[in-house]
């Protein structure tokens, strides 16, 4: 399996590497870890005549703090991730979930920009990006913009992002010391994309949820900001009624493909039973 | 399709070579330099029998551009053995705990397992099966192979390796 030919580019700069997106046009597309469209590249299901590698781009990479933010350049690795300090300080549900992304040899290669701005439906950052509030960085020939990452998934492998221009860093507002997370992932093997997962920040007060946010991935076209099955959680203790009305409510807006993960039903139902797991297993974190 | 001109750093030797863009790095090392320990197995990122060292990171090599490796260091199985030609502790491991048996995977679970001993020397057995979770093994079972990277963490400790009561 070899993909078809293409011309290779590497520039050192996001100001060269926007240079070359438009000069080349649609044929051309960036290339970060690779894993999703080399694959597609050797069956054929991809054939840019224009390879632009970010590699050579050290501004891409890098994680830092900026106040109450983290800014994430796209080209840091999951690998990259998994090491940060200040990641598993302030941020441990991208820990948590970069773990349940693919296997070792995959994560060092699979960055954060590549895996939100895809726009594949199975990939788990964006929901994660919902539920936190995140926003990514769009840079074009005609300047920046901010784009939350609620507003970016408009379909499969459809997003905000225009013709030329490239995600650059995801910018992630710290959760308050003390929130609960976690991100519930069922799939059939290691490796795979989910079957349903959900994640779930939030905080607690005197026993009650506080404040919620619950997000779907692969349950629908788009990662899904599941808003009335957090509003069902808020002032509760999660008392198994509750969890079963936020699991409906989040069912409610769930589409699933049918394939080979399973049938429609299948997946809702399963998608239902991922959210109150989420919930009781954040709950049980938050103090 | 023109070529370019590459060079990098294999098993500690200078290598170049023309390639087309399109040439997978694993197709590289096995067609242009005739190193053909590092084995293809799936071609779809799935299996790790094509997993090689890359400047300090394990990657399968079916999965990244020869002209992406341009200027890096890479370590394969051939590179493995100690200096005088000996066996290293993992591929004694894998000898003494009979940690392979049709042999397909074993260059690249190798080669994952040195990274992961590099990262965590004294990983505990969960630790190993998370670490090698991108190789696939069909004849194991994963059983030896788990205890031919503990044996080989031993060694590299110094300890002793004393197989888990079954």
């Amino acid at each position: 399996m070899i993909p078809g030919p293409f011309n290779y580019y590497r520039p050192a700069t996001v100001a060269d590497a926007l240079k070359l997106l438009s000069t080349l046009g649609d044929e051309a597309r960036p290339l970060a870890g690779g894993h999703s469209l080399v694959p597609m590249m050797k069956l054929r299901l991809a054939t840019p005549e224009h390879l632009v590698d970010l590699h050579g781009v050290a501004d891409l990479k890098g994680i830092r703090r900026e106040g109450n933010t983290v800014v994430i350049g796209a080209m840091t690795t999951q690998h990259e991730l998994l090491a940060s300090d200040e990641i598993g300080r302030s941020l441990p549900i991208l820990d948590e979930t970069a773990l349940l992304i693919a296997d070792p040899q995959v994560r060092y290669r699979g960055t954060i920009g590549g895996n939100v701005a895809n726009g594949d439906p199975g990939n788990d950052m964006p929901a994660l990006m919902m539920a936190l509030g995140a926003s990514y960085r769009l840079e074009g020939k005609s300047g920046a913009r901010e784009v939350a990452a609620s507003e970016f998934y408009q379909g499969a492998y459809f997003t905000a992002l225009e013709p030329g221009e490239l995600l650059t860093s995801v910018a992630i507002p710290v959760p308050s010391a003390g929130h609960g997370y976690a991100y519930e992932k069922l799939k059939r093997k290691v490796g795979d994309y989910a079957t349903a997962a959900a994640a779930v920040v939030l905080t607690m007060a005197g026993g009650k949820v506080a404040t919620c946010k619950i997000a779907l991935t692969n349950l629908s076209e788009t990662p899904l900001l599941a808003e009335d099955a957090a509003k069902a959680v808020i002032g509760t203790s999660l008392d198994p009624a509750t969890l079963k009305k936020a699991a409906a409510a989040a069912e409610a807006i769930m589409s699933p493909a049918a394939d080979a993960r399973g049938p429609v039903e299948y997946r809702k139902h399963v998608g239902g039973i991922m959210v109150m797991r989420a919930l009781q297993r954040a709950a049980g974190r938050a103090s | 399709m023109p070529k370019t001109h590459i060079t990098m750093k294999v098993n500690g030797a200078e290598v170049e070579g023309l390639v087309e863009s399109r040439t997978l790095l694993v197709h590289f090392i096995r067609e242009n330099l005739a190193m053909t320990g590092t084995h293809i197995g799936c071609e779809t990122t799935h299996c790790g029998a094509c997993t090689v060292d890359i400047d300090g990171m394990s990657v399968k090599s079916c999965t990244m551009f020869a002209v992406q490796a341009q200027g890096s260091d890479i370590t394969t199985i051939e590179g493995m053995a100690n200096a005088d030609g000996s066996l290293s502790a993992l591929q004694e491991g894998f000898r003494m705990m009979h940690g392979l048996q049709c042999g397909f995977c074993t260059p690249g679970m190798i080669m994952r397992a040195h990274r992961l001993l590099k990262e965590n020397p004294q990983p505990t057995e969960d630790e190993v099966r998370m670490g090698i979770s991108g190789n696939i093994c069909r004849c194991t079972g994963y059983q030896n192979i788990v205890k031919a990277i503990q044996y080989a963490a031993a060694k590299i400790n110094g300890v002793e390796f004393r197989e888990a009561a079954e």
